[in-house]
Order: C-alpha cells, then sequence, then structure tokens
C-alpha cells in the first residue's frame, strides 16, 4: 500500500532522484570535521525555528521588549526553554561556522573549483555575525543597549562616511525606536532572507561539485 | 538474531535520536504556542451598577463597567455594559440585559423613539425584554441572572469572565 503511494509520487516528484543526488552522494574519506557544515544547516535551521516561535510574543518597541521577554521567560510554557535554545544556539552557530571556516582553510577546500564556495562561505559567515549583532539588541537591556552604542560607534569610525554609516545604522545619531525597530527587521527579515540564499547557493555547488577529499603528500 | 550492518544501525540510530530531538522541541513548543488558549480566565466579581431609586420603572438604565485585565506583558481594559429593566416596585422584580449582541458580540443601544434595543452592525432589533425582533442575532440578549441588592439600596450583579 504504502509502496504504492510512494511510487506514484515518487513518479511525479522524482523522490528517488532527489535522494540520490542529494543524501547518497559518493564522499571521499574524511571523518568529523567533515560534518561541521551540515551541522551548522542544523542550527540555522533550529535558529529560524525558534525565532519564528519567539516573534509570537516578542514586542520589537522600547515599551514592551524587555517586559515582552519577562513573559516569555516566566509567563509562556516552556518559554525559558524556546528562548534558552535560540541564545545558546545563536553563540554556538558563531562557533561551528568558524571552525568550519578554519576546516576549509586547513585542508585546503578553498582551491579551485570551490573559490566561489568559499567566497559565499565568507558572506555566510558575516551575515551570522550580523545576525548576532542585530539579535543581541532585542532583550533592550542595559547589556544590549550598550553593546549596540559600543558597536554602531566603532563602525561610525570609518573614515569619511561613518556618520552616515553610524545614523544609517542607529536610524538617526542615537539608540531610538527606530534602531530596535531595523534591527529586528534586520534580524527577522533582511539576513534570514541572505542567509538562506546564500544557503542554497552554497548547497547547490557542494552537490555540483562534490566534497574536497583531504591533500595527500603527493598535492 | 540476524546481523545488523553498519548502514541499518547507522539510519535508525539517526532515526531515533532525531526523532527525540524533534520531540523535545516540538511538544514544548504546541504548549508555547497555545498556552494563552489554556489559561483559565474565570475571574469574578460582584459589580456595583447604582442605586435601585435612580432606575425608572419600564425605562431600561444603561451602565457600563470596565474590566482591567494582564495580558502578557500589558493591561488591557475592556469595556462592558447592560441594561436593567425594572418590572415594578418591587426592588427584586427586575431583569438585567447584557448589551452585546449575540450575532457577533457589537454593542447595542436603545432607542427611545422606537422602544427597542438597536445594533449597530447589522441593524438587528431587541424588544425590551430582549427578544430579537428582526435581524440575524440568533438568540435573545444575554442576561446577568445572578443580582442581588445591598442594604444601602444599590444593585450588584454578578460578572464572571470567559
Amino acid at each position: 500500500m504504502w509502496k504504492k503511494v510512494f511510487d506514484w509520487l515518487d513518479e511525479r516528484l522524482g523522490l528517488n532522484d532527489i535522494y540520490k543526488n542529494l543524501l547518497d552522494r559518493p564522499e571521499p574519506k574524511g571523518n568529523w570535521w567533515n560534518t561541521l557544515g551540515s551541522a551548522s544547516l542544523f542550527l540555522f535551521i533550529l535558529q529560524g525555528v525558534t525565532g519564528i516561535f519567539l516573534t509570537v510574543y516578542y514586542t520589537p518597541s522600547p515599551d514592551h521588549a524587555y517586559d515582552s521577554i519577562q513573559y516569555i521567560m516566566e509567563g509562556v510554557a516552556y518559554g525559558w526553554l524556546i528562548r534558552g535554545i535560540h541564545h545558546w544556539g545563536a553563540s554556538l552557530m558563531v562557533i561551528i561556522v568558524f571552525i568550519h571556516l578554519l576546516r576549509v582553510f586547513v585542508t585546503a577546500s578553498y582551491k579551485y573549483p570551490r573559490e566561489m564556495t568559499w567566497l559565499i562561505g565568507v558572506g555566510l559567515l558575516l551575515a551570522t555575525l550580523g545576525m548576532g549583532f542585530t539579535g543581541y539588541l532585542l532583550p533592550w537591556n542595559q547589556r544590549a543597549y550598550w553593546a549596540t552604542t559600543v558597536g554602531t560607534q566603532i563602525a561610525g569610525a570609518v573614515p569619511f562616511m561613518g556618520d552616515f554609516i553610524l545614523k544609517a545604522l542607529r536610524g538617526g545619531p542615537d539608540l531610538s525606536a527606530l534602531t530596535l525597530q531595523r534591527f529586528f527587521a534586520a534580524h527577522i527579515w533582511i539576513l534570514p532572507a541572505a542567509l538562506t540564499g546564500l544557503v542554497g547557493v552554497h548547497l547547490y555547488l557542494i552537490i555540483k561539485h562534490g566534497e574536497s577529499h583531504f591533500p595527500t603528500r603527493e598535492d | 538474531m540476524s546481523e545488523v550492518s553498519r548502514r541499518d544501525f547507522i539510519k535508525v540510530t539517526t532515526g531515533i535520536v532525531g526523532g527525540i530531538i524533534g520531540a523535545a522541541i516540538g511538544l514544548p513548543a504546541v504548549y508555547y504556542l497555545i498556552d494563552p488558549a489554556l489559561r483559565a480566565g474565570a475571574k469574578e466579581a460582584w459589580i456595583p451598577i447604582g442605586k435601585l431609586e435612580n432606575m425608572e420603572i419600564g425605562k431600561p438604565y444603561p451602565f457600563s463597567f470596565t474590566r482591567v485585565q494582564v495580558n502578557g506583558w500589558e493591561r488591557t481594559s475592556t469595556s462592558r455594559g447592560g441594561f436593567v429593566v425594572r418590572n415594578s416596585e418591587d426592588p427584586d422584580d427586575l431583569f438585567v440585559l447584557n448589551s452585546t449582541c449575540t450575532h457577533l458580540a457589537c454593542t447595542v443601544n436603545w432607542s427611545e423613539n422606537d422602544q427597542v434595543f438597536l445594533c449597530p452592525c447589522h441593524d438587528a432589533k431587541f424588544s425590551p425584554q430582549g427578544e430579537v425582533l428582526s435581524g440575524p442575532p440568533p438568540r435573545p440578549l444575554d442576561r446577568f441572572t445572578e443580582f442581588r441588592i445591598t442594604d444601602e439600596g444599590a444593585l450588584e450583579i454578578f460578572y464572571k469572565e470567559g
């Protein structure tokens, strides 16, 4: 019965082909360091799911941001768990993505024909750091407020156009409701959209080129 | 017992671990989403309406009161109201209508000219007793069935949320 249903779907959707090309690819001999990309993808999805859940109760307004997070932590069933996963998952994702980059560097996997995979990966690292930076402000507590004050001030130190960058980031000369709102927009729309697109290309390139084998003495 | 291949072992283990991770996040997530719907909102109170002597016999006496609720991180006040209709001098010979329309919860008003309750949303008419005269409402206006008269001659109704 299930076989019939599956065959019917497979004939129309090509499920077996997808499985063969995506998951049943030949792999060079590797080790646990080769799993960090998958770990990054898993964390990205986990952050996406818990983040979507958090927006059910979170309010990006200076009046309510802090209170709404207090409510998530103490008022809602398992709110502490959802936010806890998002909070710790964020730090873990930055660490894993960075170690993934180190692994690719050490095994020289960024070389021909994978230069674009590497460059897009750098973009993914920057977008991940951007997620960390924008997400840090959202609790709107003292630490978040001053971390963003300092962070945007650093961006403002760029020669010539520093003042413009500072104002563009903050939505004005000072931290305000506009800052919180644009950081929220960047955190839940702009950066995730960029990340999703880049992850798609990154994965396409990995499937196209296959994974690189570790360099040998002859290399 | 037959030999389990390494491939099958990995498959089964991945499935079980994945299932546990999925359930550990999925089940709390469901509770997280439906939590506000599970709250028992059955707060109840006696609400003072006014002195009985101020209420004319035979003429609906409008009243309103405000309930403050804590919803999440915010206090929300909701207005409720109704009409007291006295039938005779007997203090207990009265009924209290809820002014929330039974159709889609708009607030009905008393029309002195037509001697009916009018709902502005879909033009429903209710008789002074609260029965449906015309329009879409499925049942007569609700009543606050529990009320009491205090020693000072004030009318109080029993209000239960939810």
